[in-house]
């Protein structure tokens, strides 16, 4: 870590949903990494990744989009970047595994960005933000930023599918990851234990099959509703939007369903840092969090 | 008397066979159908064919039923079954290889029309949302 004069540079992406949809995941970033002394430096002229990793072995194309991104980390003269959007951050490290171990899909890759100055050679690491904030900053010394403790505040840690699977991504247990749960820890709130924290939330069909979702996100929410849980986190823009935005569809389905609000991790460290309010954007959540912030007396 | 029960790939079916097991880059004689994959399947309750019935059809060759399954289409390449199966085949991979051999034939038989989305639904939509259902369900 930087100390107080000299922060930390960080090559960030933060991928296109972060724009637009999901600005509170972005800026909460952004202020909350800088009260860790960390300064994240946007990339230029970045890419969207193409959200999703194209599984067909013969599918080089889709490997283009992600690629030129790592081109841009080089030419910020960087060797590694960060990405707190759990599906940039799948996409980014499954395409540069895949061309890392095939020598014929980087050349055509390269080869395709032959206008480009700088080629791409396996050289640059794809961090998820997570992952650096428990390996490079600390739980123990993040805690010490922490000026108003999440007391009280039981937190239902959500993963899905991408911090966790495939394996060759992942960095924590895929059936049981706790990193998310020691950072809420580190911030003081209480994480609670529920039973669908890595079970998809039905992704995309969110486009033209909201029914499927509102049936994902009843079980989802309601499996943390079960143990008492005052809000969830998460890492992943269409997990929020598929777990918060979709629940008035649960409550259509299910009239037991109770809302709950749906925050990324990054927000909870604004509140616990003491950030500028300014960089919560609750005015982009569609359960609004305050009261059950309010009822721990932490808003 | 010695019976001998030899179970192949239809003739018919044998180069779509060929094509998903190259595509996916999977074996599909691999599969034992314990059925974990469809246990965990977070789409399985919206799915007309489960997949570990996906993974013996396509074992089978059973080209033309399969690629008019309900069930290619609603999965979401979650992966769950891919990292439970023990014996280590990424059925998502195969799954996703039958929707490119639905995807890639000079039809272009797209599953996804956003323009048929009232405008409010699509202006709810965040673009991780559109971008992936449309690399995902069309051509
Ligand atoms: S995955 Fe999403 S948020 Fe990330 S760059 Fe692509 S569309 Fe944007
Ligand atoms: S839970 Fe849904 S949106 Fe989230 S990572 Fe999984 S598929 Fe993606
Ligand atoms: S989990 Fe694997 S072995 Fe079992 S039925 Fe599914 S594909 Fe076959
Ligand atoms: S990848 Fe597809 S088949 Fe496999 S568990 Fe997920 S939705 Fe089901």
């Amino acid at each position: 870590m930087g100390n107080e004069n000299k922060p930390m540079k960080l090559a960030y992406y933060p991928g296109c949903t972060l724009k637009n949809h999901a600005a509170n995941f972005d800026v909460s970033t952004v202020s909350s990494m800088a009260k860790l002394d960390v300064e994240v430096e946007e990339l230029e002229r970045w890419n969207c990744c193409g959200t999703v990793h194209a599984l067909g072995s013969d599918n080089v194309m889709n490997r283009v989009a992600p690629i030129t991104n790592l081109v841009r980390v080089k030419e910020a003269q960087a060797s590694e970047f960060m990405t707190g959007c759990a599906m940039c951050y799948n996409t980014l490290k499954r395409a540069n595994i895949d061309v890392k171990s095939r020598a014929d899909a980087l050349e055509t890759i390269n080869n395709f960005l032959s206008l480009e100055n700088t080629k791409y050679e396996g050289d640059v690491d794809v961090l998820h933000l997570l992952e650096y904030l428990r390996d490079r900053v600390g739980f123990d010394n993040l805690s010490k930023k922490v000026t108003k403790p999440l007391k009280g505040l039981r937190v239902a840690c959500y993963y899905g599918c991408l911090l966790v699977r495939p394996k060759e991504v992942a960095f924590d247990n895929a059936e049981n990851p706790m990193v998310m749960e020691n950072l809420v820890r580190a911030l003081g709130a209480t994480p609670v234990d529920f039973s669908h924290k890595t079970e998809c939330c039905g992704a995309y069909q969110t486009v033209d099959k909201p029914d499927v979702i509102a049936d994902r996100t009843d079980k989802i929410v309601g499996s943390a509703q079960g143990e008492r849980a005052d809000l969830m986190v998460v890492s992943c823009p269409l997990c929020a939007f598929n777990l918060d935005f979709r629940q008035d569809d649960s409550k259509r389905l299910n009239p037991d369903f109770q809302n709950m609000p749906v925050l990324y991790f990054t927000q909870l460290m604004v509140l616990a840092f003491g950030c500028d309010e300014q960089a919560l954007r609750f005015d982009l959540q569609h359960i609004d969090p305050l009261p059950a912030l309010k009822a721990r007396g932490l808003a | 008397m010695d019976t001998t029960l030899r179970i192949t790939s239809a003739r018919a079916g044998r180069a779509f066979v060929a094509e998903i097991e190259k595509v996916s880059g999977q074996k599909l004689l691999a599969c034992y159908q314990c059925g974990k994959c469809s246990a965990g399947c977070p789409m399985a309750a919206h799915m007309d064919i489960l997949p570990n019935q996906m993974i013996r059809m396509a074992q089978l060759g059973m080209r033309d039923q399969l690629l008019a399954a309900k069930s290619i289409w609603m999965c979401v390449s979650c992966l769950t079954c891919n990292s439970r199966c023990p014996k280590n085949i990424r059925i998502a991979e195969v799954i996703e290889s039958l929707r490119l051999s639905v995807l890639r034939t000079a039809k272009r038989d797209d599953h996804l029309e956003i323009m048929e989305l009232s405008p409010e639904a699509r202006a709810v939509l965040p673009p991780i949302a559109t971008i992936s259902a449309m690399r995902k369900l069309t051509s």
